[in-house]
């Protein structure tokens, strides 16, 4: 009893005692982006996509600068070899070889999914840093895969945002999120996506293994894995331009 | 002795012309409603079957769960196979293969970028073997507004509509952006050769159509089809032998978990086809039962109308010896003329005007114009044989139900007190 009145006295004298564990919310987005985001980056991937029927492998280089430009080619299998995205802004441009033509991504045909993966093409055209959609709350903590995280819920800054809101797991140590849940403004969960394995990488923790998986759909989700990944690289500026997409 | 009555009633026009307009009118929008609903109903049916649903129709049991979505990486494999095995056992039916897909429609600009795009609801028949039928079926040369019919399997015809939205004419290339059998990426460039109306604004909306073999291409599935239809040879839906023949292929699978393995759906176990005609069935017989009762308790307020004016007719026919019975018989037979009179006026007008609509139809376009549902633009009405009758049985029968209510009345006449009445008469 003497033990309790003193825990009581003590939080009441020092109110911010109680809270001092837990951090703010939108710093650790901060945080999370310091790890996520960078100037520019080289990623080579592969994308295991598991339908109900069959699963697929592809392969893809992409070029990433801030958050505005990439540049995307899909390296196999021979029928996607050779086809290119680029995303300018706000903007979205395709290439097929097969049928010479450029063609851009806009209105309904953002929903829908790059090539047949769980990902849409909403998705790829969301702006990496976190921060800049997000306000965030800590809502709690937890333990993933024997890492503590934090508990964060997302709530967008605009209306535009994809998803409404978003429930993520932090890695307290790293400063990574290892788990998500999006969410529409209805509240009905539409897609999620946990981070299996995560490399060190130029100083920085980054996710190496993902599984995606979008909640409306019967599959089995997609698999995600990044093969290289280059910080900070030379990229010339004509790779983020249309006429790259034809060379 | 009736033909007496019949003077009476043409000599006395204030005794038979209300009943008989109530008849004409009762009977004139019981003949009509029943041919525009058939012909509504079946224009529907006759619409979905050749655009969507066929006679019957095979998938896989998976695709069938979510085929308002054509989930083409749920398609049917090996369909050369299948078809065989089809035609062999059911000779009686035509089989075609479908495939239906959703996209983009691109259409480039002199560098070979986008110029116009929008989304587009493809449909893939066997256009190049006129054997298949399905140019007849989908009356694709009557829709044809400009251009020709695809003779190449990477020739497309556009909905008109579709075609004006994205300011595209014949001639052109469109590139289709959608997702291959295996989830991947399609993008595959057609030839625009025709564009069509299909008189359905669901379809004229945005819809392109291709020949089976060209969609095969575009979307990697090779010998693979989303759907394969039947269709009777005589082009009319024949439910009992459906269902025999679907019960019949189904129960081949029925030891197969595999949620691939092929099962077959007639036309009423899709698009809720069924609750449609059923209702059909019951809203003639439900439409029928209505107007009798209702016409008969206005021809029954109508009768207690005419008897009042006929009080003191009915008194002095009492008062001379007359029985009430045969007082009540003449009054019942002369309501039987009358009725026999109002439907035969009635099926008359009904007729003619359901015989206009079945040769023109009544545009609904405007109605429809961001209908999802599949319904034609035109819909015409159906006179069959029970139009001719539909409406002349219950004309007679409300008449002399009603004059039956109203009639009791007379057996409520006591003769003591008729001298009074007549007096004060």
């Amino acid at each position: 009893m003497r033990y309790l009145k003193f825990v009581l006295i003590i939080l009441l004298i020092f109110p911010e005692m109680s809270m001092a564990q837990t951090p703010d919310g939108n710093e650790i987005l901060r945080k999370i982006d310091e790890n996520t985001s960078a100037k520019n980056m080289i990623v080579t991937s592969t994308m295991v996509i598991h339908g109900r029927r069959t699963s697929r492998s592809m392969t893809a280089k992409s070029w990433i600068q801030g958050t505005e430009q990439s540049f995307t080619e899909y390296l196999s299998p021979p029928r996607e070899a050779g086809t290119k995205m680029l995303k300018l802004e706000d903007e979205l441009w395709m290439y097929s070889p097969q049928t010479d033509r450029t063609i851009r991504i806009a209105g309904h045909m953002l929903r829908q999914s790059v090539m047949g993966s769980d990902l849409s093409y909403e998705d790829m055209m969301e702006d990496p840093k976190l921060e800049n959609m997000y306000t965030a709350t800590v809502t709690g903590e937890d333990t993933l895969n024997g890492r503590n995280c934090w508990v964060l819920e997302l709530t967008a800054k605009d209306d535009d945002i994809v998803y409404h809101s978003r429930k993520i797991w932090v890695d307290k140590e790293r400063m990574i999120a290892l788990k998500e849940n999006r969410y529409a403004k209805s509240g009905k969960l539409l897609k999620t996506a946990e981070i299996t394995e995560v490399m060190r990488q130029s100083g920085r923790w980054y996710p190496k293994n993902m599984i995606f998986k979008d909640a409306l759909s019967e599959g089995k989700g997609t698999a995600y894995k990044i093969d290289s990944i280059e910080f900070n690289a030379d990229i010339p500026d004509y790779i983020f331009t249309k006429a790259s997409l034809r060379r | 002795m009736n033909w007496f009555l019949f003077l009476g009633l043409i000599r006395d026009r204030s005794r038979s012309l209300f009943p008989i307009l109530v008849i004409i009118v009762g009977v004139f929008v019981t003949v009509l409603g029943h041919s525009w609903f058939k012909g509504a109903v079946g224009d529907i049916i006759d619409t979905n079957a050749r655009l969507y649903t066929g006679h019957v129709k095979v998938m896989t049991r998976a695709y069938e769960k979510e085929s308002d979505q054509a989930p083409n990486d749920l398609a049917l494999l090996n369909i050369d196979a299948l078809t065989q095995q089809l035609r062999s056992e059911y000779p009686e039916m035509q089989w075609t293969p479908r495939i239906s897909f959703g996209g983009l429609l691109d259409i480039p600009d002199e560098n070979g970028e986008t110029r116009s795009q929008g989304p587009t609801f493809g449909m893939a028949i066997d256009l190049l073997h006129p054997e298949s039928g399905e140019i007849d079926r989908l009356n694709l040369r009557d829709a044809l507004v400009q251009g020709r019919l695809p003779e190449n399997s990477d020739e497309i015809l556009i909905s008109n509509e579709f075609a004006n939205k994205l300011d595209v004419g014949v001639g052109e290339d469109a590139t289709l952006i959608s997702s291959t059998m295996y989830g991947g990426m399609a993008m595959y460039n057609f030839h625009i050769v025709g564009t069509v109306d299909f008189g359905i604004a669901a379809m004229d909306r945005s819809s392109i159509i291709a020949d089976i073999t060209g969609a095969q291409t575009a979307l990697n599935m090779d010998n693979a089809a989303g759907e394969l239809l039947g269709f009777f040879k005589d082009a009319k839906f024949h439910q009992e032998e459906a269902q025999h023949f679907a019960a019949g292929f189904n129960s081949q699978y029925e030891n197969n978990d595999d949620e691939f393995a092929p099962t077959m759906l007639t036309l009423g176990q899709q698009n809720d086809l069924g609750s449609i005609m059923e209702l059909m069935n019951y809203f003639s017989s439900i439409g029928v039962g209505i107007f009798v009762f209702v016409m008969s308790i206005v021809l029954w307020n109508t009768g207690l109308m005419g008897n009042l004016r006929r009080y003191g007719e009915v008194g002095v026919r009492l008062a001379i010896g007359e029985d009430k019975g045969h007082i009540y018989r003449t009054m019942i037979s002369e309501s039987v003329m009358i009725g026999i009179a109002g439907s035969v006026i009635g099926t008359a007008l009904g007729l003619t005007l359901a015989y206009y609509l079945q040769n023109h139809g009544l545009d609904i376009s405007s109605m429809m114009s961001s209908s999802t549902m599949l319904m034609p633009n035109v819909i015409k009405a159906n006179v069959t044989t029970t139009t001719w009758y539909i409406g002349f049985f219950p004309g007679v029968l409300a008449s002399t139900v009603g004059a039956m209510f109203a009639g009791v009345g007379i057996y409520k006449r006591e003769t003591a007190q008729l001298f009074k009445e007549l007096e004060v008469q």
